[in-house]
């Protein structure tokens, strides 16, 4: 356990966190755009118990906003699924280039 | 009267006659118009001849010597202290001798185109374009300024254009006036030029002090003469430019294309421009800068000298075959300002020697008056007959006798027989030429052969060689009553004018000239050699007893000589093909050629040039378009990619 240090957790996280982000940008299925979302979630989480366990192990300021995040992360995931329903009612797709209206 | 009102007046009312018949004389004083313009130039003819008569033999004589006084000079448009355009009246022998020659010349026609032009339904219009030509002209001889006359010159041009284009719904009128333009204002280039170079070096505009600075040894001269361009100085440039736009408006080769086909014009308009004023312009212009020419730069005056005499000659020749009377009164115009221009290309400056110089002004002062006769008088047989074309003509002596006798008078002065006006001046131009260049002079005495032939071949074709049957024609349709040939010769209003210059074309040539136009101002006695004038006197008689005989009575002697010289006859016929070198100059060559190069630049670079530019907008504003696509994924790049810029900033910053 001593050979994995602080910086590996950081690697791992800020790996997913790009990982999300390509995800979200590139992806046209917009659940897939999503799941990319909570990647970009977790990865912050991760970062938030790492430096909580590493750096401040006696306190447990870290864990109790990583629940928070998690909680809202699940209530985000719902309101953009029912965005999504009634996007899909609207045009009949969930391709995200068919969703272009906000232009001139 | 002071000469500064009076050099006022006398081209301030002409020029008030055409502002007022043109704006107000149109509408209100339609049929007075001609009587209105007449009144006034007949005031400034008076004030012009009284004028010239105080200086000439009250006030001009200083010391015996003819002095340039000014009657007004007035700063218009300083460049700097020293180079400015003045706007000013100047007194001197020449000038004098113009305006009495313009205002008479100009009253005579005025009163002739009462008749003449009479019903004219813009009667008016033409009243007021003869007075606008009369105060240029006018404006042009009493020029201080090179540049004044430079203005002048142009505004001749522009009303000779009117004026020759006064019958504009005829298409070769407006063709003929365009080229007459076209043609002066082309050698008018040439005249800006010459100005432009004269002056730099002189660093002056004015008349007086250009030719002092030219003549006098000193800075100005030795600055112009040593400067040159392929390796002719810059004063011959100046001066040979400064002649091109005295030949263009006196139509001198090259430039006398647009001469015969001014005919277009009216005919008294013909005697007015085309005859005594306004194509002796050229010859005014290097009589003003005369000092220069003969003291400075003699390569020009050689120049002016073959100029005139080949002018001259090839004129003359051309006359022979034409038959349109006015085209032969418009060669022999041209023969006889070649006579002008070479007597002052072979004088020289100062005494005896300057003999050319009086001579070229004595004869543009007779020829002024036979040359105005033989166009009006032409004009009266024109307005008889219909046409102006020699084969509907013969026999007209016994129905116009008046038109006849001055037809006669004027024909025998421009021949040279004593002791008509044109013996005298003619007389002591072969003299300067026999004194200074045999060639010139052999050339001038050929020449005065062939004018007297032409003229009396024009003479006898139009009164005798056969009977008249016209107005036999004519009488067979009786309701054409308003302008039958019953109608007899001629109007008073056009008698009158024919007669003052008959009765001047016998007398004037009496007027000792010597005594009041010279090369230095000093007076010069005329000299009178008998036996010179023989020559010339008996070849002109043998000239007029040849056309007497091919021409006196209707026979086939002319066509036999025209079938013998064949190619000469055709080409003389053919006015020598000038006229198609010039259009296959500019059609093919400068059209077809530079013109296609410059079109294909214009569009394809320069418009291309302007093209694209509009392409490179068009391009950069679609991709600009395209960042807003309404997807939300590519907001969200431009979101992320700013904020890495963002941090990487503040990195940056940071370190």
């Amino acid at each position: 356990m001593k050979d994995i240090g602080l910086s590996h957790f950081l690697i791992v996280s800020t790996m997913l966190f790009f990982i999300g982000v390509y995800g979200f940008l590139t992806r046209r299925n917009m659940i897939t755009m999503l799941m990319s979302i909570e990647l970009i979630l977790n990865s912050c989480n991760i970062n938030f118990i790492a430096f909580n366990k590493y750096l401040f192990p006696h306190r447990l300021d870290g864990t109790f906003f990583v629940l928070f995040s998690i909680a809202i992360a699940a209530a985000e995931a719902a309101v953009a699924i029912a965005i999504i329903i009634n996007l899909y009612r609207a045009r009949k797709s969930i391709d995200a280039e068919d969703a272009d209206s906000l232009r001139l | 009267m002071t000469d500064s009102l009076a050099l006022v007046l006398v081209p301030g009312l002409p020029i008030f006659g055409f502002l007022f018949l043109s704006m107000i004389g149109k509408r209100y004083f339609a049929k007075q118009s001609g009587l209105i313009g007449t009144l006034l130039m007949l005031v400034s003819c008076g004030i012009a001849c009284a004028t010239a008569y105080k200086y000439f033999f009250v006030t001009g004589m200083v010391d015996g010597v003819y002095q340039h006084q000014y009657a007004f000079k007035y700063v218009w448009l300083p460049f700097s202290e020293t180079v400015s355009i003045d706007m000013g009246a100047m007194m001197d022998p020449i000038s004098m001798i113009m305006i009495v020659v313009v205002t008479f010349i100009s009253l005579m026609v005025h009163i002739y185109s009462l008749g003449y032009m009479k019903g004219e339904e813009r009667f008016a219009i033409y009243y007021s374009y003869l007075g606008l030509f009369t105060f240029s002209m006018l404006g042009l001889v009493l020029s201080t300024n090179i540049f004044q006359i430079y203005i002048f010159w142009e505004l001749v041009g522009v009303s000779s254009f009117l004026l020759i284009g006064y019958y504009f719904d005829k298409p070769s009128a407006v063709a003929a006036s365009k080229k007459a333009f076209i043609v002066t204002r082309f050698a008018d280039a040439g005249f800006l030029i010459g100005i432009l170079i004269l002056s730099y070096y002189t660093g002056t505009l004015d008349f007086d002090t250009m030719i002092a600075r030219l003549t006098m040894p000193g800075s100005e001269l030795t600055a112009i003469s040593t400067a040159g361009f392929l390796g002719i100085s810059a004063l011959t440039w100046g001066l040979v430019l400064v002649f091109m736009g005295g030949a263009g408006k006196s139509a001198m080769f090259p430039l006398h294309i647009w001469l015969p086909d001014a005919m277009e014009g009216p005919t008294p308009v013909s005697a007015l421009i085309h005859a005594a004023t306004m194509v002796v312009a050229g010859v005014y212009l290097v009589g003003r800068l005369f000092p220069v020419f003969a003291l400075s730069c003699p390569a020009a005056l050689d120049l002016v000298a073959y100029v005139g005499i080949f002018s001259s000659m090839f004129a003359a020749v051309i006359a022979c075959t034409q038959t349109d009377i006015k085209r032969v009164l418009a060669y022999s115009t041209m023969s006889q300002i070649g006579y002008m221009m070479f007597a002052l290309g072979v004088s020289h400056y100062g005494g005896e020697a300057g003999l050319g110089f009086t001579a070229s002004f004595f004869h543009l002062f007779t020829h002024a008056m036979f040359k105005a006769l033989l166009f009006l008088g032409a004009g009266a047989v024109i307005h008889y007959v219909h046409s102006n074309d020699m084969k509907d003509m013969g026999g007209l002596r016994k129905f116009m006798p008046v038109t006849h006798i001055v037809f006669l008078i004027a024909c025998l002065a421009i021949s040279g027989i004593p002791p008509f006006a044109g013996f005298f001046s003619k007389e002591e131009i072969l003299t300067a030429a026999e004194h200074n260049n045999a060639l010139i002079y052999w050339c001038a005495i050929a020449t005065a052969a062939l004018t007297a032939f032409y003229m009396f071949r024009l003479y006898f074709s139009i009164f005798w060689n056969k009977e008249y049957v016209g107005h036999l024609l004519h009488k067979k349709d009786n309701h054409h009553n308003d302008h039958a040939h019953d109608h007899g010769e001629a109007p008073w209003s056009m008698k009158i004018p024919l007669i003052i210059l008959a009765l001047l074309s016998i007398g004037a040539g009496f007027i000792p000239f010597g005594n009041f136009v010279s090369s230095d101002g000093r007076q010069l006695a005329s000299e009178f050699h008998l036996t010179a004038a023989l020559l010339p006197v008996s070849l002109a008689i043998v000239a007029i007893a040849a056309a007497m005989l091919l021409y006196g009575k209707e026979n086939t002697g002319p066509g036999r000589i025209a079938g013998g010289a064949g190619g000469l006859y055709r080409g003389a016929l053919n006015k020598f093909y000038i006229d198609e070198i010039y259009l296959f100059i500019t059609k093919k060559i400068i059209f077809g050629f530079f013109g296609t190069i410059a079109a294909w630049f214009d569009k394809n670079i320069v418009d291309g040039f302007m093209n694209f530019l509009g392409m490179v907008s068009e391009n950069f504003s679609d991709l600009l378009r395209r960042m807003q696509n309404g997807k939300v994924q590519t907001y969200a790049v431009y979101v992320f990619s700013g904020l890495l810029g963002i941090v990487l900033l503040m990195v940056f910053l940071w370190t």
